[in-house]
């Protein structure tokens, strides 16, 4: 049996669930529905049939998902990943850091502000503009919250429009929701 | 239309953050989708309305939102449901084993999910939460604290403007 995965790492693993998920050959009318289900589409990841539990949720969120990660214009993408990075640091949600640390690579092909940021977490020092936009994403994700004015000015200071603030807003805090699924549900293993 | 996230925000319409607000309307609409899909499901499973407004509220207060706390409390009161009403505050305990062990879930995934472990759903599932109720808990603590961010983050922004 493959071993869990306790420590940041770009290299994305795969996901084992602690509950039981959805079977598809007895799946509901529902349950199959938010897995868009289709007699072409019938692959699943453990996670999606998990999620299937509560198809009412999954419907709604992926869609959601994809409309703060992926948009078009506004942050980019390699900074939405950024902030999708901080939320998992603090929320220590080891899968999800791979695999959005491995999509900020992809496009920036920055592998040292991963690396810092996984050596250090929280106290990572970095070019000012990832800065401001991984201390921001990572307080937006503690509870209680610790953002306030310093780290907003801070983005402002960046260079960072209003669209630019509200989309890393989003894109953490949707990871404050998807840490809470992917990290306490199961867990990553090689 | 307004939703709740730009009421609770505040965020003047006519301000760049307000025009910004406006380009993200379609993100907007599907939170307020998402918090009907945990708030008041269809099929709610062994998660009672009552019991979810109840959650909700306790998550609110750890976070520090008595405005959004008051909102889900308001759900509560329609509720009729008065077993599960002292779940709505931080310590509060309905004395039945079920039930508390799916408020310190609760607690755990809104004040340090960086700490849950395998032990915490064995804990539950002990506790004789059913699987999918364990799933539909995660979803409705994971919107829940999404929801306490992007008002905490909109504030933030607002107050710099």
């Amino acid at each position: 049996m493959s071993e869990a995965i306790n420590e940041f790492t770009a290299k994305v693993p795969t996901w084992s669930p602690y509950v039981t998920p959805v079977d598809i050959a007895t799946a509901t009318p529902a349950q199959l529905a938010a897995m868009k289900v289709t007699p072409s589409n019938t692959g699943f990841s453990p996670y999606v049939l998990t999620l299937a539990h509560d198809p009412e949720s999954l419907e709604v969120r992926s869609p959601l998902f994809n409309l703060i990660m992926y948009g078009k214009d506004g942050l980019s993408s390699a900074e939405r990943e950024l902030g999708a990075v901080g939320a998992s640091i603090v929320n220590r949600c080891v899968y999800c850091a791979a695999v959005h640390a491995s999509r900020f690579i992809g496009i920036t092909h920055r592998t040292d502000i991963i690396d810092t940021i996984f050596a250090d977490e929280r106290d990572a020092t970095l070019p000012p503009r990832d800065q401001a936009l991984f201390d921001f994403a990572a307080k937006l994700s503690t509870t209680p919250v610790e953002v306030g004015a310093d780290d907003a000015r801070a983005l402002t200071e960046a260079g960072l429009s209003e669209l630019e603030q509200l989309d890393l807003v989003l894109s953490a805090a949707l990871f404050g929701w998807a840490n809470r699924l992917m990290h306490t549900l199961g867990e990553p293993r090689a | 239309m307004t939703n709740l996230i730009e009421t609770l925000a505040g965020v003047p319409p006519a301000s760049k953050l307000g025009e910004a607000l406006k380009k993200r309307a379609e993100i907007l609409r599907l939170s307020e989708a998402a918090h009907d899909a945990v708030l008041l499901p269809r099929d709610p499973g062994g998660l009672s309305h009552a019991l979810r407004a109840a959650l909700a509220a306790r998550m609110c207060r750890h976070v520090g939102n008595d405005e959004l706390a008051a909102h889900y409390d308001n759900y509560l009161g329609h509720s009729g449901d008065l077993d599960v009403a002292p779940l709505a505050y931080p310590d509060g305990k309905s004395g039945e084993t079920r039930l508390d062990a799916i408020a310190r879930h609760a607690d755990l995934l809104t004040v340090a999910p960086r700490e849950a472990t395998r032990g915490d759903i064995e804990a539950l599932k002990a506790a004789s939460v059913a699987e999918p109720d364990i799933v539909r808990l995660a979803e409705l603590a994971a919107f829940v604290n999404y929801q306490l961010r992007v008002v905490a983050g909109l504030k933030v922004l607002k107050g710099v403007q």
